[in-house]
C-alpha cells in the first residue's frame, strides 16, 4: 500500500511538471511574435526589442523554461510586464487573502454539506429531498455573480454586512470574518449544493447493494443503514468531491474577488490578463494548478486509505 | 437606506413565481401530451413538473432567440435615451449605462449569449466525443497518449487555464470559443470514452470484432447507439458549463466584447444600479441563471430516466 | 400427522405480492400457502420468475424496493408480520428469522471485518454483550469447519474465499439462534467441489440447533440433500407440496415431471473420427496468459467435424481462455491453433476474413451478446452480408431461414429487439447469429448456464439437432457435468490451466479416473436423497479417495 501512495506522489509531481510546461510554453503556441502580438502594431522596434529581453526571447526556449523553474523553485517568480515589480511582492499578500477566504467558504460548507446530504439520503424521496433537490440544482445552476449580487441586494444594502470587502492588514479576526462574510456565503451557496448533491447520490447509489439488503434483514434501523453500512463505503467519493470543491473554491474565487472588490490573487489574474501581463498570469496559474494538483493528491490518498480492499492485502 | 424590496417580499415573489411557473409547466405538459404522437406522449407523461418546466423554457429561449429582431422594440446596439433611465412605458425595462434600451439587449442577449454558448458546446462536443469513442475503441496508445494528455489538460482549473490562453491569444469571440471548447472537449472525451468503455466489454462488440468488422461501423453503428442515451445528458450538462464559463469571463470583461447585447457584460455594466435598490442588472443574470436551471431539470429527468430503466 | 398437535411456526396464506414494472404494478406471486412446523427443513423450488426469493423473504415480512405484498397473511409464531408495527418487524429479523443470501460475496460489507458484521445483530437485538459475542462466533466458526476459526473474525470480507463466506454468513444467521432460517440459493454461485463443503456444514448447524429452515435453489439434487419437504413453485403459482421422498420416487404434476426428466436427457457417444482425418481446430502445446501471469500452460486437444468436445473445469480452470486464445482474442505466448492443419495467426486482427467466418462464438449471457439497440434482422442478417455477400431479398430469405432452422417464427421475430425476447430465445438468436456465417467451428461457451433447465434442454436438443443437420464441430466450455453426459463425444478436464485428463465420453464416467476428475464427478449432486450423507462417509473413510483440499484453500 505504501507502494501504491508512493506511485500517487510520484504521479502528482510528474503532472505538476507537465502543467508547468504547458504554462510556460503556452506561449510557445502563439504563431507570430507574441512581443508584437502583445505590444499591438503601434509599438516601436526598439519596445519591441526591449520586451523581448525581458522576456528573455533571444534564447531557446529550453533554456528560458529551465531558468524560470529554477527561479519559482526559489520563490522568484519574475518581473511584471506591466509594472515590473516583482512578481512575489505582488502576490505575497493577495494569495494569503484567497486562500482566507477559501478556507472561510470551506469551513461553512462540508459539514454543512455532508450534513445536508446524508439526511437527503436517509429521507430519500420524502418532501424534504425534493425540496432539497430542487434547491440544489437551481443554485448550481446560477452563475456566481447572480448570487452575488442577490446577497448584496437583499444583505449589504440595509448595511448588515459590506458589499465591498475591504480588508486591511491589521484588522483584528471578527472585523474581518464580518467584512468578508457576504463573499464566503456566496462560494458557500455554490459549493454545497454539488457536494451535498454527490454525498446523497454516492451513499443512494449503495442502497441497492445486498449488503445493505443484508443489513435490513438482520434488524437494522434506518439510520446505522446509513451511517455505519453505507457511508464507510462512499467515503472514496465523497472525498473526492469535498476535494473538487475545495480545488473549486482556491480557483473559483476569481468571479466572487472581483465582485467584491477583493484583494486576492485572483482578481490581480483578471486584472493581469487584460493588460495582457503574461508573467503574472504565468505564476498565478501555476500557484492556482499546484493547489489544484495537491488537494488532488491528497484526496487520491485519502480515498486509498479508506478502503479496506488496498488497505488490508490479501 | 431602505430597500424598495424586503426579504419577505422576495420570497413572497419566489413562491408566487414557483406556483406559476408550476402552473406552467403543468399546462405545458397537458397540452403536449394531447397533440404530440403517441410514443413521444408516452414519454412526457413521465416527465416531472420540474422537467416540463424545463422544456417550456428552453422553447421560449429559443423562440425569443430565433425572432430577437421582430420581439426587440429597439435595435441592439441603438443609443435610444439617458443613461441609466427608470422602467416607463417606453423602455419597459429602462436604459443602461451608454443609454440603450435594456428590453432590447435582453432579447438579443438570448440569441448572443446562447448561441455563442451554443455553438462552443458543440464543437466541444464533437471533438471530445469522437475523440473519446475512438479512444475506448482502439485502446492501445493511442487511448493511453489520449487520456494522459487530457489527465495533464484536466489538472489545471478550467476558468485559470481559460484566462491563461486568453491572455495570450487576446480576447476575443472566436478564441474564446475556441479556449473554451479546447477546455471542455476533455471533459466530453472523460465521459465518453467511460461510456464507450462499459459497452465495449459487452460480448456483442467482442462478436463484432471477431467478425473482422472495420473501426467506423464499430463506433457508428455498435457502441454509439448504445452510448447515445448518457452522451444526449452530457450535452445538456456541457451547455450548462459553458454558458456559465462564458457568462463568467463576459462579467469579467475578457469574453463577449461590447457593443455586442451579451448578459455577462450586461451585469457587469450596470452593476452600480444594484447598490441604489435597483433590480435591473439582476435581470441578465437571472435570464442566465433560468435557462441553466431549465436545462438542469431537463437533464436531472433523462438521467433519472435511464438509470430507471436500467434497473 | 403428528405435528398437528403443536402450533405451526410459520403459517403463510393466500399470499400476494406485486411488483412494479413499466409505471405499473403486476402480480409475481399469486395466492402462495406455506406452513413450517419448528425444526423443519422446507425446500422452495423452481425457475427463474417462479417467485420463490420473493416468497422467502416475505416469510420475514420483507419486500424489496419495488417489490409490495398485497394480499393474504404471514404469522410467524402468532405474530402478523403484515399488521405488525415497522418495528416489531425489525426486531424479529436478524433474532428470530434469520437470511442467508446467494452471494455471500456481495452480501458481508466491504468495510467492516467478519467478526463485527457477526456481532452486529446480538448486540442491537441486545442477545448479549460483544465479548460473549465473540466467543460465540468463533465457537460457530469452528463448527462450521472455517479453518483457523480464532482468527478468521478478524479478516475483510475481500480475504476470505467464497465457499468461506458462505459459510461465515451462515454462523452469522445462527448468531442469536433464530427459530427460522431462510436460505436464499445458498450454494448456486460455488464450484460443485466447494458447494458440498457447505452444503454439509449448513446441514450439520440446523440439525444441531434444531432450526427450521426454507431452503430455496432451483436444483433439485441439492435440495433433495436439504429438506425434509419439498413445495414446487411456478409462476408464483404452488405447483405441488410433498415430503422429499415421495416427490422424488413419485411426482404428481406434469410440470414437476418434466423437470425431473431434464436431468435425464442424454445422447449417446458418436463413433470415433478415422486416425486420417485432419481436425478442424487443433490446440497444440499452448502456453498464454495476462502479462507475466501464465493462465495455460502447455494446453492441446483437437476438435474433429461433425463432433462436440467438451471443456470442463471449475472456476480459474482456464477453460475460457482457451477459447479466447482459439478466437485469437489472446495470442499465445507458445504454441498454435491450427484450422485444417494449416496454423493460424495468433491475433484475429491479423486473420483472414474466412478464417474469421470458420471459427463462430456462442456466449453465455445472451443478455450482453447481443447488441440491444439492434433488431434481429440486422443481427441475424449482418453476418451473412458481411461474409457472403448478400444483400436485399436473398438477404432477408436467408435470415428467415435461419429462424425457421431455430423453431423461431420469422414473420413473428424479424423485427424484433433483444429486450423483446425471453433468455431462451435470445439464446437461440445467439445461434442464428453464429451458424449465419456458415462457419466450421463453433464455441459454445457456458451455453446453458444462465437458463433454466426447461429451456437449456431445448438450447442442448437443438444444438445436437443443428450439429447433425450441419456437420458442425462445438468446441463446448462447460463446468456443468450433467450438460457433458448429455452432448459430449470427447471431454477435456482441466484444471488450473493444465489438461488433467482427456479422451472419449465412454472413457471419463467409467473409473479408473484421474483424482481430478473424480472428486469432481464425484461432487456433482445426485437426485437420491442419502447422496450427500453416503459421499460424506465414504470421504471420511477414505474410500472416495478425494479430500476436501482444493476449496479449503483462500
Amino acid at each position: 500500500m505504501l507502494q501504491m501512495i508512493a506511485q500517487r506522489l510520484a504521479l502528482g509531481v510528474l503532472t505538476l511538471f507537465l502543467i508547468s510546461v504547458l504554462i510556460f510554453g503556452a506561449i510557445e503556441l502563439l504563431p507570430g511574435d507574441i512581443a508584437e502580438e502583445i505590444l499591438g502594431q503601434s509599438a516601436t522596434p526598439e519596445t519591441v526589442e526591449a520586451f523581448r529581453r525581458e522576456l528573455g526571447l533571444d534564447r531557446p526556449a529550453h533554456l528560458r523554461y529551465l531558468d524560470w523553474l529554477g527561479g519559482v523553485a526559489q520563490g522568484d517568480l519574475g518581473h511584471s510586464l506591466a509594472n515590473r515589480r516583482p512578481i512575489a511582492d505582488l502576490i505575497a499578500g493577495r494569495l494569503a487573502n484567497t486562500l482566507f477566504l477559501a478556507l472561510y467558504a470551506a469551513v461553512i460548507a462540508v459539514p454543512l454539506s455532508l450534513a445536508l446530504g446524508i439526511l437527503a439520503a436517509l429521507y430519500r424521496n420524502s418532501l424534504y429531498d425534493r425540496a432539497v433537490n430542487v434547491f440544489t440544482l437551481s443554485s448550481i445552476s446560477f452563475p456566481e455573480f447572480f448570487v452575488a449580487y442577490i446577497l448584496i441586494f437583499f444583505l449589504a444594502q440595509s448595511g448588515l454586512f459590506p458589499s465591498i470587502a475591504r480588508v486591511t492588514p491589521g484588522a483584528d479576526l471578527a472585523d474581518k470574518l464580518h467584512r468578508t462574510f457576504l463573499p464566503a456565503l456566496t462560494l458557500t451557496l455554490v459549493v454545497t449544493a454539488h457536494m451535498m448533491r454527490m454525498t446523497r447520490a454516492a451513499i443512494i447509489n449503495l442502497l441497492a447493494s445486498p449488503y445493505i439488503e443484508m443489513a435490513r434483514l438482520k434488524g437494522v434501523g434506518p439510520a446505522r443503514i446509513v451511517l455505519r453500512h453505507a457511508l464507510p463505503n462512499a467515503l472514496a467519493p465523497i472525498i473526492n468531491v469535498i476535494a473538487l470543491n475545495l480545488a473549486y473554491l482556491i480557483t473559483g474565487v476569481v468571479v466572487v474577488e472581483v465582485v467584491f472588490v477583493y484583494p486576492g490573487l485572483g482578481q490581480l489574474m483578471v486584472d493581469s490578463v487584460s493588460k495582457r501581463d503574461v508573467t503574472v498570469v504565468q505564476a498565478a496559474a501555476l500557484i492556482f494548478a499546484c493547489a489544484y494538483v495537491l488537494l488532488n493528491l491528497v484526496a487520491d490518498v485519502l480515498s486509498t486509505l479508506s478502503n479496506p480492499r488496498l488497505v488490508h492485502r490479501r | 437606506m431602505e430597500s424598495p424590496i424586503t426579504v419577505w417580499q422576495a420570497i413572497a415573489a419566489l413562491l408566487a413565481f414557483a406556483a406559476g411557473a408550476a402552473v406552467v409547466a403543468w399546462s405545458f405538459r397537458a397540452g403536449a401530451l394531447a397533440l404530440a404522437p403517441h410514443a413521444v406522449a408516452r414519454v412526457l407523461r413521465t416527465a416531472p413538473l420540474t422537467a416540463s418546466f424545463g422544456l417550456v423554457v428552453i422553447l421560449a429561449y429559443v423562440v425569443v432567440a430565433l425572432l430577437a429582431p421582430v420581439l426587440a422594440p429597439f435595435g441592439e446596439r441603438e443609443v435610444v435615451g439617458g443613461e441609466y433611465l427608470p422602467w416607463d412605458e417606453v423602455h419597459l425595462l429602462g436604459t443602461d449605462n451608454l443609454g440603450r434600451d435594456m428590453l432590447s439587449r435582453l432579447i438579443y442577449g438570448a440569441r448572443n449569449t446562447v448561441g455563442i454558448a451554443f455553438a462552443t458546446t458543440t464543437v466541444a462536443f464533437v471533438v471530445g466525443s469522437v475523440l473519446g469513442l475512438l479512444a475506448a475503441t482502439v485502446g492501445g496508445w493511442l487511448d493511453q497518449v489520449l487520456s494522459r494528455a487530457v489527465d495533464v489538460l484536466m489538472a489545471i482549473p478550467a476558468l485559470i487555464f481559460a484566462l491563461l490562453l486568453l491572455t495570450i491569444l487576446g480576447t476575443s469571440i472566436p478564441n474564446m470559443i475556441l479556449v473554451i471548447a479546447l477546455i471542455d472537449s476533455t471533459r466530453v472525451f472523460r465521459l465518453a470514452r467511460a461510456v464507450a468503455m462499459n459497452v465495449v466489454v459487452m460480448d456483442y462488440i467482442e462478436a463484432a470484432r471477431l467478425r473482422g468488422e472495420g473501426l467506423g461501423r464499430l463506433i457508428l453503428r455498435e457502441i454509439l447507439p448504445n452510448a447515445s442515451a448518457p452522451l444526449v445528458a452530457e450535452f445538456g450538462l456541457r451547455f450548462c458549463f459553458v454558458f456559465l464559463a462564458i457568462s463568467a469571463l463576459s462579467f469579467l470583461g475578457l469574453g463577449i466584447q461590447p457593443p455586442t447585447a451579451d448578459w455577462g457584460s450586461m451585469v457587469r455594466d450596470n452593476a452600480t444600479l444594484i447598490t441604489f435598490g435597483d433590480i435591473t442588472p439582476l435581470l441578465p443574470a437571472g435570464a442566465i441563471a433560468l435557462l441553466t436551471v431549465a436545462v438542469n431539470f431537463v437533464v436531472d429527468w433523462m438521467l433519472h430516466r435511464a438509470s430507471g430503466l436500467k434497473e | 400427522m403428528t405435528t398437528e398437535a403443536v402450533a405451526p411456526l410459520l403459517v403463510i396464506r393466500g399470499l400476494r405480492i406485486e411488483g412494479r414494472a413499466e409505471e405499473s404494478w403486476h402480480e409475481i406471486v399469486c395466492g402462495v400457502d406455506l406452513t413450517l412446523h419448528r425444526g423443519e427443513v422446507l425446500g422452495l423450488i423452481g425457475e427463474s420468475g417462479a417467485g420463490k426469493s420473493t416468497v422467502g423473504l416475505a416469510a420475514m415480512g420483507f419486500a424489496r424496493d419495488g417489490c409490495r405484498i398485497s394480499g393474504g397473511s404471514i404469522e410467524f409464531d402468532g405474530i402478523d408480520l403484515r399488521a405488525a408495527s415497522r418495528s416489531v418487524r425489525r426486531g424479529l429479523r436478524g433474532k428470530r428469522i434469520a437470511y442467508v443470501a446467494q452471494s455471500a460475496a456481495a452480501s458481508f460489507n466491504p468495510a467492516h471485518r467478519l467478526l463485527d458484521q457477526y456481532c452486529e445483530a446480538p448486540l442491537i437485538h441486545g442477545v448479549m454483550g460483544r465479548a460473549e459475542a465473540e466467543h460465540d462466533a468463533v465457537d460457530l466458526y469452528r463448527r462450521m469447519q472455517l479453518p483457523d476459526p480464532d482468527e478468521i473474525g478478524f479478516r475483510y470480507p475481500h480475504q476470505v474465499s467464497g465457499g468461506q463466506l458462505q459459510r461465515a454468513m451462515t454462523a452469522m444467521a445462527m448468531a442469536c439462534r433464530p427459530d427460522l432460517i431462510v436460505f436464499d440459493e445458498p450454494t448456486t454461485a460455488l464450484d460443485v467441489t466447494t458447494q458440498i463443503e457447505v452444503l454439509s456444514a449448513i446441514r450439520d448447524i440446523v440439525d444441531q440447533f434444531g432450526t427450521a429452515a426454507i431452503y430455496i435453489t432451483h436444483d433439485l439434487a441439492v435440495v433433495a440433500q436439504m429438506a425434509d419437504r419439498i413445495k414446487v413453485l411456478l409462476r408464483g403459482e404452488e405447483v405441488e407440496e410433498a415430503d422429499t421422498r415421495t416427490m422424488l420416487a413419485a411426482p404428481r404434476e406434469a410440470y414437476t415431471k418434466s423437470l425431473w426428466a431434464v436431468r435425464s436427457y442424454q445422447r449417446d457417444e458418436r463413433p470415433p473420427p478415422p486416425d486420417a482425418e485432419t481436425p478442424v481446430v487443433e490446440m497444440r502445446g499452448v502456453t498464454a496468459g495476462y502479462g507475466s501471469l501464465d493462465v495455460l500452460h502447455d494446453v492441446g486437444f483437437r476438435v474433429h467435424r461433425g463432433r462436440t468436445v467438451a471443456v470442463v473445469g471449475e472456476s480459474g480452470s482456464g477453460k475460457s481462455t482457451a477459447a479466447r486464445v482459439i478466437t485469437g482474442l489472446l495470442p499465445p505466448s507458445a504454441g498454435e491453433v491450427l484450422l485444417d492443419g494449416v496454423a493460424l495467426p495468433p491475433d484475429y486482427r491479423r486473420r483472414a476474413r474466412t478464417q474469421l467466418r470458420e471459427i463462430q462464438m456462442i456466449y453465455q449471457m445472451a443478455d450482453t451478446a447481443l447488441n440491444p439497440k439492434h433488431r434481429i434482422r440486422e443481427i441475424v442478417g449482418r453476418p451473412m452480408a458481411f461474409y457472403l455477400g448478400l444483400r436485399g431479398r436473398a438477404l432477408e430469405a436467408r435470415v428467415r431461414d435461419l429462424l425457421a432452422l431455430i423453431e423461431l417464427e420469422p414473420d413473428e421475430f424479424i423485427d424484433r429487439l433483444p429486450s423483446e425476447l425471453s433468455g431462451g430465445q435470445k439464446q437461440r438468436i445467439g445461434i442464428a447469429r453464429a451458424l449465419a456465417a456458415e462457419p466450421r467451428l463453433v464455441i459454445c461457451d457456458e451455453v446453458t448456464s444462465a437458463l433454466d433447465q426447461l429451456v437449456a434442454e431445448g438450447i442442448l436438443r437443438l444444438l445436437d439437432r443443428l450439429q447433425t443437420e450441419l456437420d458442425l464441430a462445438y468446441m463446448f466450455i462447460t463446468h456443468d457435468l450433467a450438460t457433458v453426459r448429455a452432448i459430449a463425444d470427447e471431454v477435456v478436464v482441466m484444471k488450473e490451466g493444465r489438461v488433467v485428463e482427456q479422451g472419449p465420453k465412454s472413457a471419463m464416467f467409467r473409473p479408473p479416473h484421474d483424482p481430478y476428475t473424480e472428486l469432481l464427478l464425484s461432487s456433482v449432486p445426485e437426485m437420491d436423497p442419502d447422496w450427500l450423507d453416503r459421499l460424506l462417509s465414504e470421504r471420511a473413510s477414505g474410500v472416495g479417495g478425494a479430500t476436501d483440499a482444493p476449496a479449503a484453500r483462500p
